[in-house]
């Protein structure tokens, strides 16, 4: 689609952006010893805390990623909503209080107050640094998706925008601001999509021929199949179709799609469809494509691809096409008879498929996909999740694992752990992980309405599911769209900056000062910090512009195993388990490391989307790693301890959890 | 003290576990159940999401009455 900046919008957002950071530089002279610039002096009240945990953990994934995954896919996209949520419980119960009390400012010094190891400190710091470029990815890449419909400007712009951005921040100021900063986003991001919510039910839901530009997409029939395979093959022409009918030929012959040549140049497509009354019969509905030539044009529907309004574009979807009762219009619906209406409806989704044909160029076809209500609110639509309404054992485990890594990844997260550092004792930690878990399990509620309101709003971009909160955010008021496009780029921001200090932290301290012991005074280890935040800036923009279209729920979903499998059995040994030794958490952290990265760079998911190979299986059984990689790291330290212990003598003292 | 706050927390876990497990596993192996509508026309799936998401934050509620703030000297090793 084309997008044309909205003056109101652009200023809006530039002002919104620019009093963050205003107020981050505002804050920056409390952050100059280094015990302020890594953990912000223990001072943070609890609750602007707990807000900021919701700032922090509210990135991309969950306002563009989840919102646009049910936009597509339905309540698919809700699972990771309630794995994410979920991840809180391990959070609070289980780590929260014990490590705070023996933490200092990393999760590698929290392991190290009990070993003393620079082998721990090495493993955990690599660990750390991995983790957090996972991390970044996705939040790079959402924010080059942010910056598209608003200012108009290419994805790769956004992505050093934000790069830039977050630089310019961590290097200035450090926590204090970045919590402030958090905390001011995680109310805001809360509060908008709340009023966004309520629009999206005063407004209803109402049956439509397309999408909101107005275009209405065709569907010829019911014609037999005879008349359709003489109109390909001899006439070319069809009663209601206006153009020249295409033989079905080279590759797309036996496809169920039949194209058109438009007088103007262009080229319609059609699926077809049989007619469930009469076998004999069939529909054809009319889809989009997007056709890549060999000499890098780019073909909408069969036009090169325009730049301005009025040009070649693809066409806004998602709308409903059938109420229940026949009703048009619903008029404002409640929260719950929202979703009673919804049910019995019939919706308008999109598939897609591709098409490579011998002359090089590649189609890839968007087909109509008439839903019901019912199947949208049920799981299993997205591809990756469909594996659960088939019968395929190694299915279902992959949608287990990805459960499992969801469950234990964010007590895992390097960045969510650092804030368990910036109340003053257990008591404020626990309250701000309540007030945290409250506002993100609020947000997660509303990420379902966001999404369905979405699907339907007529404003869908079909190439790119993560724009749907965005989009529906524009179709709605210029304002809104304006305000919400600002707080998820500086979502994107803060939690940038939380993964980049995270980053800082693990290089200044466990690699360079632990493992390397380099000698540092109080400010070469900000200066340090800070020229290692560069570098891992310009990492993550890099990898953000080389990993667009993913999805970025998607992209998450790896950091948070890859964090599980290598930190997590070690956290919660540590913790609860006085046998555990620093032999032990060396082995479990470097195996569940290498063995989750290992196995999401060997699954078919990765050699589909990053690698471009579509339809090789990989070398491992499903592309989720999580429910073999954890046990494994739990297997590996428990053993691994086990083979290591010291004679009674010198048993070390056991943590008093 | 500390102990006592711990076992609640791991109590207060465990039930959320099973919950959630059960979620899963339902899905996972019988999501067909999920499509039952027992209470409004609205189905399990988002019904039990939504308790799932709920039953998180009363749980971390009770955890934060049930516990008992540290004494400012705290009596170290007790676990």
């Amino acid at each position: 689609m084309i997008y044309e900046p909205s003056t109101i919008a652009v200023v809006a957002f530039l002002a919104f952006v620019g009093g963050t950071m205003g107020l981050s530089f505002y804050l920056a002279g409390r952050a100059k010893s280094s015990a302020g610039y890594f953990a912000a002096h223990g001072q943070i009240p609890w609750f602007i805390n707990g807000v900021a945990f919701a700032g922090d953990y509210l990135s991309a994934a969950s306002f563009l990623g989840i919102c646009g995954m049910i936009a597509f896919y339905g309540y698919d996209g809700f699972l990771y909503s309630i794995g994410f949520l979920a991840g809180w419980i391990v959070a609070l119960f289980v780590v929260a209080e014990p490590l705070k009390r023996m933490g200092k400012y990393t999760f590698a010094d929290a392991l190290d107050s009990t070993f003393q190891s620079r082998g721990i400190q090495c493993v955990v710091g690599i660990s750390t640094l991995i983790v957090s470029i996972f991390y970044l990815i996705p939040q790079m890449v959402g924010a080059g998706v942010l910056i598209q419909p608003l200012l108009g400007l290419p994805h790769w712009v956004g992505v050093v925008l934000v790069g830039a951005a977050v630089v310019a921040i961590v290097v200035s100021a450090g926590m204090v601001s970045t919590t402030y900063v958090q905390f001011l986003k995680g109310s805001l991001l809360v509060l908008f999509s709340l009023i966004l919510v309520i629009m999206i039910l005063a407004k209803g839901l109402n049956v439509e021929e397309g999408g909101m530009d107005g275009y209405k997409f065709q569907t010829i029939g019911p014609i037999t199949e005879a008349e359709l395979k003489s109109a390909e093959s001899e006439s070319h022409t069809l009663p209601g179709v206006s153009g020249t009918i295409l033989p079905a030929d080279g590759e797309w012959a036996e496809k169920p799609y039949v194209r058109v040549e438009q007088p103007d140049g262009g080229q319609k497509i059609f699926s077809i469809k049989k007619d469930s009354e009469d076998a004999s019969k069939v529909f054809l509905v009319e889809g989009q494509t997007v056709t890549s030539t060999p000499d890098g044009q780019l073909l909408v529907n069969g036009l090169p691809k325009g730049s301005e309004k009025g040009e070649p574009e693809l066409h806004p979807v998602g709308y409903i096409s059938r109420l229940p009762d026949d009703e048009t219009s619903t008029g404002a619906l409640g929260p719950v008879s929202f979703f009673q209406k919804f049910h019995g409806s019939e919706v308008i989704l999109w598939g897609k498929t591709t098409v490579a044909e011998e002359n090089g160029d590649v189609t890839t076809i968007y087909y109509q996909k008439p839903t019901s209500g019912s199947e949208v609110l049920m799981p299993g639509n997205h591809p990756k999740f469909a594996g659960i309404r088939g019968d395929k054992f190694v299915e279902k485990l992959n949608f287990i694992s990805l459960m499992l890594a969801l469950f234990c990844g964010t007590a895992s997260l390097p960045h969510i752990l650092i804030r368990y550092y910036t109340v003053k004792d257990g008591e404020s930690a626990r309250k701000s992980t309540i007030v945290g878990i409250g506002a993100i399990g609020f947000f997660y509620i509303l990420t379902l309405y966001l999404g369905l309101g979405a699907m339907v709003s007529g404003a869908m971009d079909v190439t790119d599911s993560n724009m749907a909160a965005p989009l529906l955010a524009k179709s709605m008021n210029v304002w809104l769209f304006a305000i919400i496009s600002a707080i998820a780029f500086t979502t994107v921001l803060g939690t940038v900056s939380g993964l980049i200090l995270a980053s800082a932290g693990a290089v200044t301290r466990d690699l360079l000062m632990n493992v390397g012991q380099v000698d540092l005074n109080d400010s070469q280890q900000v200066r340090v910090a800070k020229i290692t935040s560069v570098v891992v800036g310009v990492i993550a923009i890099v990898l953000g512009i080389l990993f667009e279209g993913l999805n970025v729920g998607y992209l998450v979903g790896w950091a948070f195993s890859i964090a599980a499998s290598a930190n997590l059995p070690s956290l919660v040994m540590l913790l609860f388990w006085n046998k555990t030794t620093k032999e032990g958490v060396i082995a479990a952290v470097s195996v569940g490391m290498v063995s989750s990265l290992g196995w999401i760079l060997l699954s078919g998911d990765t050699f589909d989307a990053v690698y471009k190979i579509p339809g090789h299986l990989g070398y491992v059984p499903f592309s989720q790693p999580g429910i073999v990689t954890i046990p494994l790291g739990f297997l590996t330290l428990v053993g691994v301890s086990l083979l290591t212990q010291p004679k009674a003598s010198e048993t070390p003292e056991p943590n008093p959890a | 003290m500390q102990a006592r706050n711990s076992r609640i927390g791991l109590i207060l876990f465990w039930i959320y576990l099973i919950f959630y497990v059960i979620f899963v596993l339902l899905n996972a192996f019988r999501p067909e159940t999920m499509r039952a509508t027992p209470i409004e026309g609205i189905n399990l799936a988002v019904l039990y999401g939504f308790a799932l998401i709920l039953s998180a934050f009363l749980l971390a509620i009770l955890y934060g009455l049930l516990c008992r703030s540290e004494p400012q000297k705290e009596e170290e090793g007790q676990g």
